[in-house]
């Protein structure tokens, strides 16, 4: 939800950023306060994932412009495992695989390393399995993943839903999700949803990158972005996903449709 | 491993005719003479100068093998001193001697303060309950008959049972390392498991009371009679330094009847630096023979350490039903070098060998995997199943295999995979998004990689090696 007086989370101001020496990002600008949805929509290849990754402090993406803040601290002198403690969360579009590493092992280290850092307890094996079912549950998720190494095999949903359950263990103050939606059926997409919109509150924010309005109907936007070679063209509420979804994104650029800017 | 017993190997020798004598090094060079010299300070028996020579004379006609898959300076066997009076290790004043590379490896391994000290060489004037320890120990090898000593004491106090074994499975002529060894053994372990005796405790290096470094050619010998079972460690994660730079130990072990004898190695002698400068050549020859029916040998190895690496502890299945296993991980990183691997000679019938081979290969090392697996005509039904997989961790290292299968009787099963992985960016960087940095990933790869192999160690032995690892491969990722 909006509230002008909340605290601003995530401030990015003419990000550049390259991958093996071409620049991918050409100067996005986007202001995230606590309690805030947004929705970022773009053409395949448009730099939705490589911001997401840039964010998130990939080693491949090299920023050469611009600034990125997250609660008023510069994240380029943190590491990705620092932006991760401070509360940063990436669904990854595609999850990697890690052969022979428990699920259930992976799990809990990431999350009493996060509560470490938070000061808060951290959970021993069994008292770890108790907390991971009950969240599992919520997800709808079969406990036998628990059991399975990191990823390997898991379907793309599975994969997407085991996302979504480290973001509920972690309890990110901003999530990225990218792309989450993406082969989801469905059910996982209302169950997805519905974790989703549970773990969302008023001190903490979500950025969702979707190519499909189908999400939106769960998780309502409070900004829709639209990201088109490697910056943000367009930033508008939440009809205009639903305007892109019926005219295309070349519609943009036909005439001086009007839609409201953010101030 | 506790303090006490580290203390006990750190203590100067006591026991046995060691003490008697009273030479220090031998002129350095190796002949005839040096050999007689060798044999009459220890106190010898004639047929074992007459072992000495013999192998000595055939290593005179074997050319150094060239074959392994590692690159060296050409050994000057003149250049090396092959006799020296034991003495205690030197101990050093304070830990403000020791070096801060060892003490940074303590802390890295996560070993208690006050063991650093003992494992450091530093004197500690408080000394644990040693004595006891070890008594308590021998003690109760004793009570069920089981002799655990030097070899060399073993060739005093039981010469018939040294004279029957030793040279039966890797004989004098074996190769060019194991002859050299059985022309200059100094010293090594004797352990003797009599009939029907089930060995009450894992038997350690740490608890033979010998202090002195073992030296370049140590030589170790495991009996288990009919029945008998035992689990045997070598090592220990610790690092080891010597001034010694080759190293070439044989080890034989003999099953009879029924008879079992699990041997685990952590094998963390010093690499040379990070620039390939230095470190251990340790060219090893370990062989068991499965003589009995039913018997069953089996090799764990963790093996870390070593400038070059080249061994393949082998099992020959000579008795029906009898089972050869070898469970490996090998670790090289910098400029490290390892040729590893096994043999598995089936001869009876119905015999079975498992192999699981876990390479991994870090910085600018390379590591070979070498594996025979020869079914002979007469072992009907034999089965393999050999399994290598190597893991690359950075782009400027080396993984390879070479598997050999020589099948002569047509009724044998052999199976072998084989797979190769890397450690990815985009894994390390999944980990770091979770908050769990390179360091904690790589040791939860790699862990998840060598499980089987860690899962055959004793427990204690499987923590530590889990931590070696890691501390082996810090700063090879991210
Ligand atoms: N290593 C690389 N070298 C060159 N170009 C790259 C590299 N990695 C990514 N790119 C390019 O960067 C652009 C942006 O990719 P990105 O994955 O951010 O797109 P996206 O908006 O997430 O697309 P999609 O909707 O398909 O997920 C693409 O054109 C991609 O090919
Ligand atoms: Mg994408």
């Amino acid at each position: 939800m909006i509230n002008a007086n909340s605290k601003i989370l995530l401030e990015v101001h003419d990000l550049h950023a390259t991958v093996s020496g071409t620049e991918i990002l050409k100067g996005v600008d986007i202001t995230v306060r606590s309690g805030e949805i947004h929705a970022i929509m773009g053409l395949n290849g448009s730099g939705k994932s490589t911001f997401a990754k840039v964010l998130a402090g990939h080693p491949s993406y090299e920023v050469t412009r611009g600034t990125l803040l997250f609660d008023g601290q510069d994240l380029s002198a943190l590491a990705p495992e620092e932006r991760a403690r401070a509360g940063i969360f990436l669904a990854f579009q595609y999850p990697v695989e890690i052969p022979g590493v428990a699920n259930n092992q992976f799990l809990r280290l990431a999350y009493n390393t996060v509560q470490g850092q938070r000061g808060e307890e951290e959970l021993d094996p069994l008292e770890f399995d108790d907390f991971v079912r009950e969240k599992m549950k919520l997800l709808k998720m079969n406990p036998d993943f628990l059991d399975r190494s990191v990823n390997e095999g898991f379907s793309g949903g599975e994969k997407k839903r085991n996302e979504i359950l480290q973001m509920a263990l972690l309890e990110p103050r901003l999530a990225l999700l990218d792309e989450t939606d993406s082969g989801l059926d469905i059910d996982a997409l209302r169950i997805v949803a519905n974790g989703v919109n549970q773990l969302s509150n008023k001190d903490n924010a979500l950025i969702l990158v979707t190519h499909y309005q189908r999400l939106l109907d769960y998780i309502a936007p409070d900004y829709v972005h639209v990201m088109e070679a490697g910056r943000i063209i367009r930033t508008s509420g939440k009809e205009l996903a639903l305007a892109l979804e019926t005219h295309g994104y070349d519609w943009i650029h036909t005439d001086e449709q009007v839609t409201e800017t953010r101030p | 491993m506790s303090a006490a017993l580290q203390n006990l190997v750190n203590q100067p020798y006591k026991h046995g005719f060691v003490t008697n004598i009273e030479s220090d090094i031998a002129p350095k060079g190796l002949n005839e003479d040096i050999i007689r010299l060798i044999s009459s300070k220890k106190n010898e028996p004639e047929w074992l100068l007459t072992f000495r020579l013999e192998a000595y004379r055939r290593w005179l006609n074997m050319v150094e093998p060239v074959w392994q898959n590692v690159k060296y300076p050409k050994i000057d066997f003149q250049n090396i001193s092959y006799y020296s009076a034991p003495k205690p290790k030197k101990k050093l004043a304070s830990m403000d001697e020791v070096d801060p590379e060892l003490l940074r490896t303590f802390e890295k391994l996560g070993i208690p303060m006050h063991e650093r000290a003992a494992l450091a060489g530093v004197a500690v004037d408080v000394i644990f309950d040693s004595v006891s320890v070890a008594t308590t120990y021998k003690e109760k090898l004793a009570e069920v008959g089981i002799i655990f000593c030097s070899i060399s004491e073993a060739v005093q106090r039981y010469p018939e049972l040294i004279r029957q074994y030793l040279g039966t499975v890797v004989p004098p002529g074996d190769n060019y390392y194991a002859a050299l060894n059985s022309a200059v053994f100094t010293d090594g372990s004797f352990c003797f498991i009599p009939k029907g005796v089930k060995c009450p405790m894992d038997l350690s290096t740490y608890f033979r009371i010998n202090t002195e470094e073992s030296g370049q050619f140590e030589r170790t010998l495991i009996v288990a009679e009919e029945g008998a079972s035992v689990s045997y460690l070598e090592g220990c994660t610790a690092p080891r330094f010597d001034t010694n730079q080759l190293h070439a130990a044989v080890v034989e072990l003999i099953a009879l009847d029924d008879a079992d004898i699990k041997y685990s190695t952590v094998q963390n002698w010093y690499a040379g630096d990070e620039n390939g400068i230095g470190g251990i050549y340790n060219f090893v020859t370990k062989r068991g023979l499965a003589k009995g029916r039913n018997s069953r040998i089996s090799w764990t190895q963790v093996e870390t350490g070593s400038a070059i690496t080249w061994k393949y502890p082998s099992c020959i299945l000579r008795g029906e039903n009898s089972v050869g296993e070898f469970y490996s991980v090998a670790v090289t990183n910098h400029h490290q070098q390892a040729d590893t691997g096994t043999k598995m000679i089936h001869i009876g019938p119905n015999t079975r060998s498992t192999i699981v081979s876990k390479g991994i290969s870090a910085g600018q090392s390379n590591s070979s995997y070498r594996g025979l697996v020869r079914i002979t005509p007469t072992a009907r039904n034999a089965r393999n199943y050999s399994q290598c997989d190597s893991m690359l961790i950075g782009s400027q290292c080396g993984a390879h295999t070479f598997p050999y299968i020589q099948v002569q009787n047509n009724s044998a099963q052999v199976e072998h995979e084989a797979s190769t992985s890397k450690i990815g960016e985009d894994q390390l960087f999944y980990f770091a998004q979770r908050g769990i940095d390179a360091e904690e990933a790589v040791s939860m790869i790699i862990n998840g990689f060598c499980k089987e192999v860690f899962q055959q160690l004793p427990l204690e032995f499987a923590v530590e090696a889990t931590k070696l690892l890691s501390f082996k491969l810090e700063g090879s990722v991210g």
